[in-house]
């Protein structure tokens, strides 16, 4: 994995900080045109890694980077899925069983077994989830996507109900089908290391909230820490800054003195931004990410 | 495991499948289930290991509980609190906790003669900023607060649906029971009941049977006038957001979910971290973290707040309880009553959706 990762959440009025924020950003990047640009500059600054929840709009990136193979061949998705709240929607309108079979292709075996209304055996719920990661990752087709993620709502409702038999599903589906590593969103890295590993998913890439002030690090800021020095895990921290709570560079020399992390995520809403995180991460994290040779400031 | 509270959670729904997942990653909860409709109980019970019933009465006799948490239509809440305080259960129920607010009233008497921890889900109490905003009133941060706008928006019903509980009216669908209810519940909280409700309007945009969106004024005695304004139509919001903001003699004040900000024209003794002018503190200063995190600190953090009262033999719980929420309760049916009293308008002609606009299930071909 790349050691910066450049993360979506501005392109699509999500800022845990305002919500007159929020809106701002997604005025700003409503056009395709603005997210290329902002992708642009990050890609040219070095950071190729772009990881993003499966959106109906990044349908639209994906479409032009397959337009310009050339321009983006090093670029690199990390597809994050599902995205949760067009399924909430679908449950608000359809019910359960009926916003599922809607997102089964139609005619197919699941959705023919959903609309049966049967007693459903657990290589049917194993299937509904291929069939279901295999809808989400269509728009990524002909494109890198080296590590497939869960999202967090997803991962920590299953984890909380202890269904994690998905976990397995969706590890073993995402290595053999798409040749790729299965990775977790979660906010509550303690409790879900445990549970992967109970699954025998080992060494495990967790993506989560790892900040100096423990915001939002459910279990708390020394639970993580324990998992981090303690156990076999590859993480990704995110929210590093803590939604702006914590000064950059106090935020990111913090971070390099954690073990086991292997990627720092984040978000940014202008080149300068990007540069100046990046130039963080190569002073305290040696991360070594330059800029690439062509259309690089 | 004896030293843990065994706690069902009733109806597998939207918000009870996420109650049902907090609950049961509780360390000192052991969770049970309950669903009447078969898809989650056949999935869940085939794969983890707690233990689901599909029949409710015989859950109460048969599972050995210490309480539950009921989750299902609101329609159904009565009868299922007061078969589980009849059967002596600590309740938490979800909003809005009555569509009859004098048997809200005859329930929360019952669990308070019982001496059982009774709780309702308004879990705007529990968020960070709003809780700050009480605080910043009861010390009187604003002076005497005159003005107040409750809102809350969100994409709920954005053409005609499929008919569900929630489309029915006497089910306990509607904007107004399941939207203008969380503003509505915290105006309660901060200035308590009002003494006249006038201008109320619910109206349908989308929807055949119940309101989409909910205009009205609230009055309260020796307090302000709240203007309580609330649409679940507006697709320009994410999810749903709620926003209180008012003005007082001494500044002005607001929130939202995300933070809280204060105008202050002179500073308050014992608000020593707040100055003259303004001040905003965000949800990462005004957040304790919670145990298990699935959408929100402040749903984790009300169910953790009536396990504790339970486990520790507690009478009652610290936030939101059905006294509370009756009053809540109350104000709906008056901004029914109100908007019933009145004349009728002619209703503006709905548009047809916008073609350009509608996308396929999947948002790609």
């Amino acid at each position: 994995m790349d050691p910066l990762l450049f993360g979506d959440n501005q392109f699509f009025g999500i800022n845990h900080m305002s919500e007159e924020k929020a809106r701002n950003q997604a005025m700003r990047f409503q056009d395709v045109s603005a997210i290329m640009e902002l992708l642009d500059a990050a890609y040219d600054e070095g950071v190729r890694t772009f990881m993003c929840t499966t959106h109906d709009r990044v349908v639209e990136i994906c479409d032009v980077m397959r337009a310009n193979p050339e321009r983006y061949k090093d670029f690199i998705f990390y597809p994050c899925m599902p995205y949760a709240h067009k399924y909430a929607n679908a449950v608000t309108d359809h019910g359960m069983v009926g916003a599922l079979t809607h997102f089964m292709p139609e005619g197919g075996f699941m959705s023919t077994i959903m609309k049966s209304g049967k007693v459903l055996a657990s290589k049917d719920v194993e299937g509904i989830a291929e069939v279901l990661i295999d809808v989400e990752m269509k728009m990524f087709k002909g494109l890198n996507t080296p590590v497939i993620f869960m999202q967090n709502v997803f991962v920590d409702l299953l984890l909380g109900l202890g269904f994690t038999k998905v976990f397995r599903t969706f590890h073993d589906h995402v290595i053999k089908t798409y040749n790729a590593e299965p990775g977790f969103i979660t906010m509550n890295t303690p409790m879900l290391h445990a549970a992967l590993e109970e699954e025998g998913i080992m060494n495990p890439i967790i993506c989560s909230n790892i900040n100096k002030i423990g915001f939002r690090m459910s279990g708390g800021l020394d639970a993580y820490l324990h998992t981090l020095k303690t156990k076999q895990i590859r993480a990704i921290a995110m929210s590093v800054l803590a939604s702006g709570a914590i000064p950059p560079e106090e935020a990111i020399s913090w971070l390099s003195e954690q073990p086991n992390i292997q990627s720092l995520l984040f978000g940014a809403s202008s080149r300068r931004n990007i540069i100046s995180t990046r130039n963080l991460a190569n002073k305290y994290m040696n991360a070594n990410v330059q800029p690439r040779m062509e259309g690089a400031s | 495991m004896s030293n843990r509270i065994k706690i069902a959670v009733v109806g597998l729904g939207k918000m009870g499948l996420s109650h049902f997942s907090m609950v049961n990653a509780h360390p000192d909860v052991e969770a049970v289930a309950c669903d009447t409709s078969g898809f989650w109980v056949d999935v869940l019970s085939k794969n983890t290991k707690a233990s689901y019933y599909k029949d409710y009465t015989k859950m109460l006799d048969e599972a050995g509980l210490d309480a539950v948490v009921i989750a299902t239509p609101s329609r159904a809440h009565d009868p299922m609190v007061r078969a589980a305080l009849e059967k002596g259960l600590h309740v938490f129920c979800e909003k809005p906790f009555s569509l009859n607010w004098e048997e809200a009233l005859r329930l929360a008497d019952m669990a308070e003669d019982k001496g059982l921890v009774n709780q309702v889900g308004y879990h705007y109490r529990y968020v960070g900023a709003f809780r700050e905003m009480k605080r910043l009133l009861d010390a009187g941060a604003i002076g005497t607060v005159t003005h107040v706008l409750a809102e809350a928006y969100g994409p709920v019903v954005l053409r005609e649906n499929k008919k569900s509980w929630r489309t029915q009216k006497s089910e306990g669908g509607g904007c107004l029971y399941d939207y203008a209810a969380h503003p509505l519940n915290l105006l309660n909280w901060y200035f308590g009941e009002p003494a006249r409700v006038s201008g109320s309007v619910l109206n349908s945009i989308y929807s055949k049977d119940i309101d989409d969106e909910v205009f009205s004024t609230l009055q309260f005695d020796g307090g302000p006038t709240a203007q309580l304004t609330v649409n679940w139509s507006d697709e320009s919001h994410r999810k749903m957001t709620t926003r209180i903001s008012m003005i007082g003699t001494n500044g002005r004040l607001y929130a939202d979910r995300q933070e809280c900000q204060l105008y202050l024209r002179q500073p308050i003794e014992g608000l020593e971290d707040y100055i003259k002018g303004w001040n905003v503190k965000y949800t990462t200063e005004l957040t304790e973290n919670a145990w298990f995190y699935l959408r929100g600190e402040e749903y984790s953090n009300q169910l953790d707040d009536f396990i504790c009262a339970v486990r520790d033999g507690k009478s009652a719980s610290p936030e939101n309880s059905f006294r509370s929420a009756a009053m809540t309760d109350k104000c709906i049916a008056l901004i029914q009553a109100d908007h019933e009293a009145a004349a009728e308008v002619l209703k503006p002609k709905i548009a047809a959706e916008p073609t350009a606009s509608k996308r396929g299930w999947f948002g790609r071909k």
